[in-house]
């Protein structure tokens, strides 16, 4: 059974098509790079996956729970970060670890929360108030409230937008160690992104999947990736 | 971690967290203790200087509950404009609505935090009813149902306001607006739209209209009543803002 299926998502704002007839399924340890200029849809598709927006047609499967009428459970079994890493500013990363910890009913909250500060390198900044915090380290406080409860689906939209290299690399270290046990998707539209971090490339344009296929068949393509993705999404 | 650590029964744990952060968010700015005093203020220098407490030589609270939906309608907005709008600016919402908790308890556990940081500034009047005692020998039985008529008067209130914050990202246009609506309620109780409703629908349908206002409703608290309707009515606005509130949210 993949851990996430997206089954035919479809999704307007008003005459507008964001996201057609978007059909994909992902299986525990792979990490699926989602592919896309701005305004492609990948967002739109992931708050379709997370269960923020309905979808107007179609359903995503978490874990064989259906994200609209399971919703609880299937959340139950998903991690996700949204765009640009939202939190409560006023609060401390700790407050604000251990109020996610509680809201996901995790039987031991303070423990889950020290090893997430743990395992996201937040120790230093625990009592600090997340408005205070630079940006590489906000991004990381999105990505720990993803991963406290350990899930077995993880979606993460544009994770390493906006840091530095060694940021970007520190995230994808996490990442890296934990990725065999899930199904991760991460949208980027860093291509270089992909060959280091993910094992299947998903291209999505005006909507619609224009190329699902490995990481390896997709670095095949060609050695110049910037024309690939121009010649894909075009 | 482990996957053991997946969650069993959370019962009402995700419902508590949501309550507790929302109350203490209120403390978390200076902004709560400045609006407690204004709120503070108000109706006491309303009680007093413009209700003639004092003057009335009458050990009784009505004048001082009679100025109360004046506040309400200022302060409830106040409270009610962050709960949701605050949570759109933030881009947080997309959080609340992706963790495993529904919406419905979401917004009850918010709503109940801001009725309970009402129920505080009212708490906070209770020195005026203490210096009636001293003066005087006023029946507490009808003080006491003067403050249940308040704190449901400020329920009612911030149903309103909970809708107007649903529908924006911005807390100044929810306050805005959630003022004017109260604001409204308010002077329908005054039968300030009186004289143009009896011109359309004749002296009958005023009465009934005047019912739907903030004050007519208070005003059997006020002297000891504790009655089914105007309880139902505050309860009915408030309940019906809070659920109007959540279907909006949920739909967008």
């Amino acid at each position: 059974m993949p851990l996430i299926e997206a089954k035919n998502l479809s999704k307007s704002y008003g005459a507008i098509r964001a996201v057609h007839a978007v059909s994909f399924s992902v299986d525990r340890g792979e990490v699926v790079g989602f592919l896309g200029p701005n305004g492609a849809g990948k967002s739109t598709t992931m708050k379709m996956l997370t269960g923020h927006l309905r979808a107007d047609e179609g359903t995503a499967v978490i874990a064989g729970f259906d994200i609209a009428d399971q919703s609880v459970q299937a959340k139950q079994h998903l991690g996700y970060s949204p765009e640009g890493a939202p939190a409560y500013g006023e609060m401390t990363v700790r407050e604000f670890l251990r109020f996610a910890a509680d809201l996901r009913g995790l039987a031991n909250p303070a423990e889950s929360v020290r090893k997430t500060l743990e395992l996201c390198r937040l120790g230093e900044v625990a009592a600090q108030t997340i408005d205070t915090l630079s940006k590489g380290y906000r991004m990381r406080v999105g990505f720990a409230q993803a991963v406290i409860h350990d899930p077995e689906v993880l979606i993460l939209d544009e994770p390493t937008d906006g840091l530095d290299p060694n940021q970007k690399f520190e995230v994808r270290r996490i990442l890296k160690e934990m990725a065999a046990r899930k199904a991760v998707i991460v949208s980027t539209h860093i291509l270089e992104e992909v060959g280091e971090l993910c094992t299947r490339v998903i291209v999505i344009a005006k909507g619609e999947v224009r190329c699902d296929e490995s990481r390896d068949k997709f670095l095949a393509r060609g050695s110049d990736l910037n024309a690939v993705f121009r010649q894909l999404t075009a | 971690m482990s996957s053991s650590e997946q969650p069993s029964s959370p019962g009402l744990k995700p419902f508590v967290a949501i309550l507790r952060r929302e109350f203490a968010g209120y403390f978390r700015t200076p902004l709560a203790y400045v609006f407690l005093a204004v709120f503070n203020a108000f109706a006491v220098s309303l009680a007093f200087f413009v209700g003639g407490l004092y003057e009335s030589r009458v050990a009784s609270l009505d004048r001082f509950f009679l100025y109360l939906p004046w506040l309400w309608a200022f302060l409830a907005p106040a409270a009610g404009a962050r709960l949701w709008a605050e949570e759109r600016r933030q881009g947080t919402i997309e959080l609340l609505l992706t963790w495993p908790i529904t919406v419905w308890q979401v917004a009850l556990g918010k709503f109940l935090a801001a009725w309970l940081f009402l129920a505080c500034a009212l708490l906070m009047t209770l020195p005026i009813a203490l210096t009636v005692g001293y003066l005087g020998d006023p029946d507490w039985g009808v003080i006491a149902s003067g403050y249940v008529g308040s704190l449901l008067c400020a329920g009612a209130c911030l149903g309103i306001a909970a809708i107007a914050s649903a529908l924006t990202r911005s807390q100044v246009i929810a306050f805005v607006t959630g003022f004017l609506a109260c604001f409204v309620l308010v002077l329908v109780g005054y039968g300030v739209f009186d004289d143009l409703l009896t011109g359309l629908l004749g002296p009958a349908a005023v009465d009934e209209f005047r019912r739907l206002g903030l004050w007519r409703n208070l005003e059997p608290f006020t002297l000891g009543l504790i009655d089914a309707r105007p309880t139902a009515y505050f309860l009915t606005v408030a309940f019906a803002g809070l659920g109007l509130s959540t279907i909006i949210v949920e739909r967008r």
